[in-house]
């Protein structure tokens, strides 16, 4: 299976990737002590290795640093080659496929198809902010980690 | 002479509670008028009179004259510098920004300067690959897409901040757009993506050319299921096609234009193919008209503007409506 097919298979497996990830993300999250007490500046290499391992064979993952495969029926919008990160160009072609890579399924196509089979599908419709590139190459898992953790430290910040 | 100030094409208009531009289009649109607007070939030179003598034409029978930003990744004169002209000669205009080229601080620079020369309105677009253009080999920025970049100016304007946070001492006021295309798939999200440049910011839209009318009404259907029409303004795009052969040369090369074979097949029986082209937008137009939830039409004729000012008189849109008077006009008779 070539790097393309798994990327669109994980999009087809886009409801069992996000229960995965739910659970995976409750653990990291929960384990912010543990990550506070290495340091989560040692961490950041070794942890952005792996992530970029998991990520690409399973995403084709482009390591920018602020993961939006939740929003978007887990196909990698960093793979669209216009980096569209709020939904698809005017450019798609009839049969679906990309208007400047002819040969590539349109990533916003497949979001879409993704994001309908997933509990928490709605949040495509959530506006993205632009990209902020100062993030790129870092690891997104210990972002959310330390960001979850934190907003559930402070009262008030409780998100859910 | 009283002029209405509705057909003063001089910007800025005196503030209206409840605007957020100072332009004529805006007062057209939320009138409940049906709006023209209609697009201006970028020229390939430096001679300011080939934009002029090509705005005469459009003004005559438009609201606000579009100025492309290097559309079809091709380059000509930039739409700011076709902005800058028009709005000294008093013209309303739309700027287009495309991501394609500028990053995010060139951007949002030129947003205070077209607001500063007396631009209205803007369109948001993403922008067409460079591998549609003249030069592939340019590299693509795409810093922004087209909803951020609506919620990056909405910023700007209403909280009088730039992206980073920075105060803005006058804020731009400017009437946001985007452009929308029920055309392309995937169909079902289109409406829903609508709906996303809407909460991003948008209050006007210019779809892509329309030559399938069932699809627009199947897009219209769940534009109005979801109030969209309530929230924004939608201007279909039309254009007339000069014969079958360019209409098979823009379905293959013009990214994002849908045109059924059917279309292509009439324009083939046709004696005089350029006529039947003709007549055919005027049809069309006469048949968004009736569409539920459209405010206006918004006209791409290229390398045809000559024919602009005749499918819009015969398509009887702009009846009781005075034309535009003069747009260079000595500065005094102008509403500071
Ligand atoms: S067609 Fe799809 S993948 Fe290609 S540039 Fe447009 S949005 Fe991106």
């Amino acid at each position: 299976m070539g790097m393309y097919a798994v990327r669109l298979w994980s999009v087809r497996h886009s409801r069992l990737l996000e229960s995965f990830y739910q659970g995976f993300e409750r653990i990291i999250v929960r384990l912010d002590p543990l990550w506070k007490r290495i340091g989560y500046e040692r961490l950041e290499q070794p942890v952005a290795a792996v992530e970029r391992q998991v990520k690409g064979l399973l995403f084709d993952c482009q390591m920018c640093g602020q993961c939006a495969l939740s929003s978007t029926g887990m196909s990698c919008p960093m793979n669209c080659p216009k980096n569209l990160r709020n939904g698809p160009c005017g450019g798609v072609r009839a049969n679906g496929h990309c208007e400047v890579k002819p040969e590539m399924k349109c990533v916003w196509v497949k979001a879409w198809e993704g994001s309908q089979q997933m509990l928490e599908g709605k949040a495509i419709l959530d506006v993205q902010k632009p990209v902020d590139n100062t993030l790129k190459g870092h690891s997104s898992w210990l972002r959310v980690a330390r960001e979850k953790a934190g907003a559930r430290a402070q009262p008030e910040g409780r998100a859910s | 002479m009283i002029v209405d100030p509705l057909y003063d094409p001089g910007d800025p208009l005196p503030p209206l509670p409840g605007h957020s531009s100072r332009g004529r289009l805006e007062r057209v649109l939320r009138s409940g008028k049906f709006a023209v607007t209609a697009e201006l070939n970028p020229p390939d030179s430096a001679d300011p009179r080939e934009v002029f003598e090509r705005a005469l034409v459009l003004s005559e029978v438009c609201d606000a004259i579009n100025a492309t930003d290097a559309s079809g990744a091709n380059t000509h004169m930039s739409s700011v510098g076709i902005c800058s002209l028009l709005t000294r000669a008093g013209y309303a205009v739309i700027m287009q920004i495309s991501c394609r080229d500028r990053n995010r601080i060139a951007i949002q620079g030129d947003v205070l300067g077209a607001a500063a020369m007396g631009v209205s309105n803007i369109l948001c677009l993403t922008g067409d690959g460079v591998q549609a253009g003249d030069q592939p080999g340019a590299k693509p920025v795409f810093d922004l897409d087209s909803t951020s970049l609506l919620e990056t100016i909405r910023t700007m304007r209403d909280e009088k901040r730039f992206l980073s946070g920075r105060k803005i001492t006058v804020p731009p006021a400017v009437l946001l757009g985007a452009a929308a295309n029920p055309f392309a798939p995937p169909y079902d999200y289109r409406p829903i993506h609508l709906g996303k440049k809407v909460a991003a910011g948008a209050q006007f839209i210019q779809t892509q050319y329309c030559y399938d009318i069932p699809l627009l009404e199947r897009f219209m259907a769940r534009v109005r299921d979801l109030d969209l029409h309530k929230k924004c303004f939608i201007l279909v795009g039309v254009g007339p096609l000069a014969s079958a052969k360019t209409a098979r040369w823009m379905r293959t090369n013009v990214p994002g234009v849908h045109i059924p074979d059917q279309v292509i097949a009439r324009l083939e029986g046709a004696q005089k193919q350029k006529l039947e082209g003709k007549n055919l937008c005027i049809e069309l137009i006469q048949q968004i008209r009736e569409i539920e939830g459209v405010a206006g039409v918004h006209v791409m004729a290229y390398r045809q503007e000559e024919l602009v000012s005749d499918v819009i008189s015969a398509s009887g849109i702009m009846k009781n409506r005075q034309p535009r008077p003069q747009a260079r006009r000595p500065a005094k008779e102008r509403i500071a």
